[in-house]
């Protein structure tokens, strides 16, 4: 039977031959993903149900990063923390990364694939929405809450109702003023912000294929924006290389067969794209940039685990570069790792670091930090009216903090652009 | 599982996300201490903007300052409800604020799951448009054998979608109530 890449991996993980999109089946879990806002509760619901017998499922499959709510003074969030310091003791977990050191990591989501626990044809769930970032790297990951993630603490295993495919497909070669980020804003503008509610997103294509893994995971990232159970992008030469240099374990590289069936397929031309921002306050509510180009902002944001990676510094890079920023510009890496090559890579003989720096953006340690607003005393974070320009992936009323501020989402070449001029401005305009 | 729930409905939109249920600044108390989780009551629903909070007028706060649970214990959203985050504590949040069911158009997938899977409250799917049927305050009867929802202010009967293969966790109570009665698990 023909089936989608996410049909075969389902298949593979339910231990069947075949599954149809609709059927409720049981997954064996390859790994459970969980930070310092949902552990500690999924820990807890995991005591109480499995009482004295508690045990978990499999201590190897469990990675934990603290990353939400952790350069703050905020009491309760810091307590949340000591919970999960206190759990990886008491159990010796493996892969449990804790802040304040050298194992401290950053954004789970990126954390995840530069650890290398991103292995192809793998089921991967996490107690946040952002977990089918990982899906970039052709394996089923989705999002789930606290008690789902606490059954799959204590059993390895999940329920799922098969889910039917979308595709999308971008063909041609991509313009360089576009990043990842106009993709899926331009899709999520087609089919809602509910368009794929209980579907899968496959991205295919040459200018897909064309991406960086970084860049990737961009599209991936917003699957759940669009209500997507999961996006995935087949493994492809590119990607078995970033996951041979980082983990021996065993994967399988899975592919959509040419007649399988799917719910529906959407064809772009790279080429024809242009620059996209989403307006408040939702993030498909879809604009071209040409078109609120000049709107004043006060405020612009680039980081996140959509917006905070190393190919979006790059591509900021390259305009903020002997320029100045004329709001403030916040620089929030997603992972230390991305924070120390931002110190390393060159261009033209100045540090991405410096150059960035000398832009006059303001460099924030990498943490979630702004992009889901956080206690009040968090980096970046919106106050009253502020109109904000942000790489982050929402956008819904209060989202980075204030409920009044207006924030549009955008590329990170959007964004510099409109931080140079302190209006939104087309990326085109800037590069020269 | 009570089968009849009554109740005053609360009316709200599309788009319903997360932020709006819980806003993110208060996820940080516990789950689990009995007094500390009262606030997840207390600001259950407080990032809905004002003139959209209570159709069809808005401006209806769900919690009257001070309180920790809300007058109006059946929820009216349109399509995709609770989109956005995973945290769970959003349905969390509704059921200490007191709300037994939540009707609405479409789910967004994780919360759905949590509100089923948590056993927090029952997330019925209908077919009509009730948020601008339904006016907030409308006294609310939900019958889960026959799947009608009535107002009681004015007779007007609608109805209400199967749950489908979720329903054995729903009637269980939530994932783990199911997975013992099922013998998936001990205890
Ligand atoms: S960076 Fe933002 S979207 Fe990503 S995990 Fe953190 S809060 Fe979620």
């Amino acid at each position: 039977m023909p089936m989608t890449i996410t049909e075969k991996i389902l298949a593979k993980a339910s231990g069947r031959d075949a599954v149809k999109p609709g059927e409720n089946i049981w997954l064996n879990v390859d790994t459970l993903m969980t930070h310092d806002v949902c552990g500690p509760p999924t820990i807890q619901i995991w005591k109480d149900e499995f009482g004295g017998q508690a045990k978990i499922w499999d201590k190897q499959k469990l990675v934990i990063f603290p990353d939400h709510y952790i350069f703050t003074n905020d009491p309760h969030a810091n307590r949340n923390v000591s919970i999960l310091r206190q759990f990886a003791q008491e159990h010796q977990l493996p892969n449990y990364y804790d802040v304040g050191g050298e194992r401290y990591k950053g954004v789970c989501h990126i954390a995840l694939a530069e650890e290398g626990f991103n292995r192809p044809g793998t089921v991967l769930i996490g107690t946040d929405s952002h977990t089918c970032t990982a899906g970039a790297f052709g394996l089923f990951a989705t999002g789930v809450g606290n008690t789902d993630a606490a059954f799959i603490l204590g059993t390895g295993k999940i329920w799922e109702k098969v889910p039917e495919s979308m595709k999308f497909i971008f063909e041609g070669e991509k313009p360089e003023y576009l990043t990842a980020k106009d993709f899926i804003l331009q899709i999520l503008g087609d089919i809602t912000t509910d368009g794929a509610t209980y579907r899968a997103m496959e991205f295919d294509g040459r200018a897909v294929y064309d991406l960086n893994i970084d860049e990737r995971m961009t599209l991936t990232n917003m699957a759940v924006e669009a209500g997507g159970m999961n996006g995935i992008i087949a493994a492809d030469a590119r990607t078995e290389a970033y996951i041979n240099e980082r983990s021996s374990q065993p994967y399988t590289v899975f592919k959509s067969d040419a007649d399988a069936g799917y719910h529906s397929v959407y064809e772009y031309k790279a080429s024809e794209l242009e620059p996209v921002v989403a307006q408040p306050h939702s993030p498909d509510n879809r604009a071209v940039v040409r078109k609120v180009q000049g709107r004043k902002i006060t405020k612009a944001y680039i980081g996140s685990c959509t917006g905070g990676k190393m190919a979006d510094f790059v591509a900021a890079a390259r305009i903020l570069k002997d320029r100045e920023v004329k709001v403030p510009t916040f620089v929030v890496p997603a992972s230390t790792a991305v924070a120390r090559q931002l110190k390393e890579d060159k261009v033209n003989g100045k540090t991405i670091h410096q150059i960035l720096s000398d832009a006059g953006c303001v460099i924030a340690p990498s943490s979630c930090a702004a992009c889901l607003g956080g206690p009040a005393d968090t980096i970046g974070r919106s106050v009253d009216k502020d109109v904000v320009i942000s790489t982050t992936n929402r956008n819904f009323p209060g989202r980075m903090g204030s409920k009044q501020a207006e924030v549009y989402l955008a590329s990170p070449l959007t964004v510099a652009a409109s931080a140079v001029n302190g209006v939104i401005t087309d990326p085109r305009d800037a590069m020269g | 599982m009570q089968k009849i729930i009554n109740g005053k409905a609360y009316v709200l939109g599309d788009n319903i996300d997360t932020d709006q249920i819980i806003p993110a600044e208060h996820l940080v108390y516990s789950l689990s201490d009995p007094q500390e989780s009262k606030k997840y009551g207390q600001f259950a629903l407080s990032g809905v903007p004002r003139e959209r909070a209570g159709l069809p007028d808005g401006g209806v706060p769900f919690i009257t300052d001070g309180n920790y649970e809300s007058e109006y214990s059946i929820i009216i959203g349109g399509s995709n409800f609770g989109c956005g985050s995973s945290r769970e504590h959003a349905p969390f949040a509704l059921q200490k604020a007191g709300v037994k069911v939540v009707v609405a158009e479409s789910y967004a997938r994780i919360f759905y799951r949590n509100a089923v899977d948590g056993g927090f409250i029952v997330p019925l799917e209908t077919t009509e448009i009730l948020k601008t049927a339904l006016k907030t305050g409308d006294a609310i009867e939900i019958n889960l054998n026959t799947l009608k929802l009535t107002n009681q202010s004015d007779g007007q009967t609608y109805t209400l979608v199967h749950p489908g293969d979720v329903l054995p966790i729903i009637e269980a109570g939530g994932l783990f109530q199911y997975a013992r009665k099922a013998g998936m698990i001990e205890g």
